[in-house]
């Protein structure tokens, strides 16, 4: 062997490509979300008033939107069940655990929608000035990412039940478990910004 | 999910899965960098045509426009004419009657031809060809490989750059123009159609530009995992060559930096097509258009380091190529490259000190924007210290490797004149900074996309490219390039702004007219050089003298496998045994020691 030579490159990397590509994409959601929370704190500083006198009165859901908050952090905890699940083989478990996630998302994605057509009623749109116009397209393009998650989620729920996934071999679970934790540990920041402060 | 491995033999491919929807690694570089040359070409013909209206405002563009005396009298005297007058009937109140009547550059058409130039030289040109072309073709080559880590990523990463250079071009053709704010595309000019008077061409501008960030983040997840995963044996990331450290901190640099744009992209479709207003400082409730200035230059500028850092990279290979010298100070240049790519977050705000910043804050812009001074001046002075006392071979791509840092020194020292504020204020919005970025990115990285072309087209097409005509284009060019934008410094100093379609209605810039109608002849001519490189590009494709495997003795893995490259890159995948640059090494035999050469000991045995 030549091992001095060799040090350093493992015959297989401590991650395989799919995991790896996964958290490289985080670093890019992760800069995208930057740009938006940068936009919603250039305006959240600049106005003195928020929101904007235009829209005194106006209250954001806090009390309904905390409750889906746990929700969604609840859904990490049993997406991290089905992972643990199926590096134990226990295949039948992984699939409710994955389908009790899903259905937390979803969960999260009706009451949040339940909320906008509220806020709707109420006169908060897109076009209500910067208040209103970030306030959608922030939480919007979280709702977006929320979706994909929940998508790509069925989509390895519909692969556990063809029976793709073993002890041995579960790279499409952890892929989504990363995506997912992602997407919910990015949702008490966008919280704590948007309707607390 | 599969396995990393790859099944080596050959199987018998269709023509669409071998050359249109392939998923080989080398293929997807060569279609990139067909795609680039295409959108060179378009980009440059941009140029030409506002070049014109600078040296001879409100004269007809020759064949485009038609002759003087159709123009003057409405005579018909030659064939030419006669065919004009055909198209002119047949196009009233169309494309070339709205843009260019009787062959005069409109100054909206003008805002826009140098709005699309820059826009279509920077996304869909200069990155396309270095990280696309290079990227693609380099990485699984030289890290010994047999391709990329996910190779349908890989193919949609180009398919959708297609489908971002067609959203542009459909742009050129719809009512109101195409995008014409500039490519920095700034608020609340393209935020708003009433400036400008463009309606959709702004929005599939900004469309294109989020396609063609997919494009790129699919892309440089991929580059990034292949590099960190799927090195050959031995290959350890201080044994990597500079060209493979520069594009594997380029793609970290273009997945950081990309959807920062996309951000900002995405708020401006908002504001043009959903009626926000976040760019707005006028409406009720409205934003603030300095925000775009800032989110596009937070990723602006890691960007234009994604333009160079590639071509560093070449330019380090070409240089301890042909000076047969080992690269001076391999550690110091990739640390000073990860330098540059770290100070590129930093240093935005250096492009806004005349929108309006606090002064303090521009000192803190200003000191940043110095500091990269450093790393740049590191790798000037390890070039040069590599090339000192070398067996300096002038060959073509040497000769593209030696312009290359020249060039960019020129660029680089007028660089540090505009990150002065107080010199900036001066400056700023003139030909000086255009100068500075064509001395950058067409010096700098052009010289080496063409060296790199030549260099490695042994090992893309199995042949050598044409010498003489390398030479000539290379002459030419490098010629014409200096005479087209060093007067551009001259210019500048002298308060010439860009952006104006008739620099004649200024009476201060009167005098220039003599230097813009050289500048104008030699972007012509630089132009024109270029047929020559694609004329030899395509000929010696198939007419070229045939390669052998390894013609310029090179050290890195990709001159390993056989010419022409085969499915799944080499027969047996190398080991590593040394780093890529032991050229001229004291009591060897030859003045270059492969990579994957073993320590004096036989081949492969068994242990």
């Amino acid at each position: 062997m030549m091992a001095r030579n060799n040090a350093g490159i493992h015959e297989r990397p401590p991650l395989s490509n799919a995991r790896l590509g996964v958290l490289i994409l985080l670093g890019a959601e992760t800069m995208l979300f930057s740009g938006l929370i940068g936009t919603f704190l250039v305006f959240r500083v600049g106005n003195v008033t928020w929101p904007p006198p235009s829209h005194i009165g106006l209250e954001l859901p806090r009390l309904v939107t905390g409750i889906n908050t746990a929700l969604l952090l609840l859904s990490s905890y049993t997406m991290f069940q089905a992972r643990r699940a199926i590096q134990k083989d226990h295949v039948k478990q992984l699939r409710s655990w994955l389908l009790i996630t899903g259905m937390l998302g979803l969960l999260f994605l009706g009451v949040q929608g339940s909320e906008w057509v509220q806020l709707i009623h109420n006169g908060l749109t897109l076009q209500s000035g910067v208040y209103g116009g970030i306030f959608y397209v922030l939480i919007g393009c979280h709702a977006v990412h929320v979706l994909t998650a929940v998508i790509w989620l069925f989509i390895v729920f519909g692969m556990a039940i063809a029976g793709r996934f073993s002890a041995d071999g579960y790279v499409g679970v952890d892929t989504c478990t990363i995506y997912w934790i992602y997407v919910v540990a990015l949702w008490p920041i966008l919280y704590v910004l948007v309707y607390l402060l | 999910m599969h396995d990393n491995e790859h099944t080596s033999h050959h199987h018998e491919e269709s023509f669409i899965s071998k050359y249109i929807f392939s998923l080989d690694h080398k293929t997807i570089g060569k279609q990139f960098l067909i795609y680039g040359l295409i959108m060179f070409f378009v980009g440059g013909g941009l140029a030409l045509l506002f070049r014109w209206q600078l040296a001879y405002p409100e004269r007809p563009l020759p064949i485009i426009g038609a002759s003087q005396q159709y123009m003057d009298e409405g005579e018909v005297a030659t064939g030419a004419d006669r065919m004009w007058e055909r198209i002119y009937e047949s196009e009233k109140e169309e494309w070339l009657e709205v843009n260019m009547p009787n062959g005069v550059i409109e100054p909206a058409f003008y805002n826009m031809l140098f709005t699309m130039h820059a826009t279509i030289m920077v996304f869909f040109v200069i990155v396309p060809i270095l990280v696309g072309t290079f990227g693609n073709f380099l990485i699984p080559l030289m890290i010994g490989t047999r391709d990329m880590a996910f190779p349908i990523l890989n193919m949609l990463s180009f398919w959708l750059a297609v489908l971002a250079a067609i959203v542009m071009a459909i742009g050129f053709f719809v009512p109101g123009g195409h995008a014409a704010a500039g490519w920095t595309g700034y608020a609340p000019l393209s935020s708003d159609p009433q400036w400008t008077g463009v309606d959709w061409g702004q929005n599939l501008w900004a469309i294109s530009l989020l396609i063609q960030g997919f494009s790129s983040l699919v892309g440089s997840i991929n580059y990034i995992t292949t590099v960190i995963n799927m090195r050959a044996p031995g290959m350890t990331f201080f044994r990597l060559p500079l060209v493979i450290w520069s594009l594997f901190i380029v793609a970290i640099l273009l997945l950081l930096a990309f959807p920062v744009l996309t951000s900002a992209l995405a708020l401006l479709i908002f504001d043009r097509l959903a009626g926000t207003t976040f760019f707005s400082a006028t409406a009720e409730g409205g934003g603030d258009p300095l925000l775009w200035q800032h989110l596009f230059w937070f990723f602006g500028h890691p960007e234009v380091y994604i333009l160079i850092l590639p071509g560093m990279g070449i330019a380090s290979e070409l240089i301890a190529v042909f000076s047969r010298k080992p690269i001076f100070g391999y550690r110091s240049m990739v640390y000073a490259m990860i330098a540059i790519a770290f100070l590129g977050w930093i240093v935005w705000g250096h492009h806004m000190f005349q929108s309006g910043m606090r002064p303090g804050l521009g000192s803190v812009f200003m000191t940043t924007t110095m500091l990269i001074a450093v790393p740049s001046a590191i790798k000037t002075f390890n070039w040069l210290g590599t090339m000192f006392r070398g067996s300096i071979r002038f060959t073509t791509p040497m000769l593209h490797g030696i312009a290359f840092v020249s060039m960019f020194v020129i660029g680089g020292l007028s660089g540090i004149y505009m990150a002065n504020t107080p010199v900036d204020i001066f400056i700023h919005d003139t030909y000086y900074i255009v100068a500075h970025i064509h001395y950058v990115v067409f010096g700098g990285s052009l010289f080496a996309i063409f060296g790199g072309i030549v260099f490695w087209f042994p090992k893309m097409y199995g042949r050598y490219m044409n010498d003489t005509l390398s030479k000539i284009h290379f002459w030419l060019t490098f010629i014409a390039f200096n005479c087209t934008f060093f007067p551009m410094h001259i210019l500048g100093v002298g308060g010439h702004m860009r952006r104006i379609s008739n620099p004649m209605q200024y009476e201060f810039l009167q005098g220039f007219e003599g230097m813009n109608i050289f500048i104008t002849m030699s972007a012509f001519t630089l132009g024109f050089a270029q047929l020559i490189l694609v004329f030899n590009f395509f000929w010696s494709m198939y007419r070229g003298k045939v390669a052998e495997q390894n013609p310029w003795q090179v050290n890195t893995l990709e001159w390993e496998a056989p010419t022409p490259v085969p499915h799944g890159n080499f027969g047996q995948i190398p080991t590593v045994y040394r780093g890529p640059y032991e050229y001229s090494v004291p009591g060897e035999e030859e003045d270059w020691v492969p990579q994957a050469q073993p320590e004096h000991a036989p081949a492969t045995s068994g242990d």
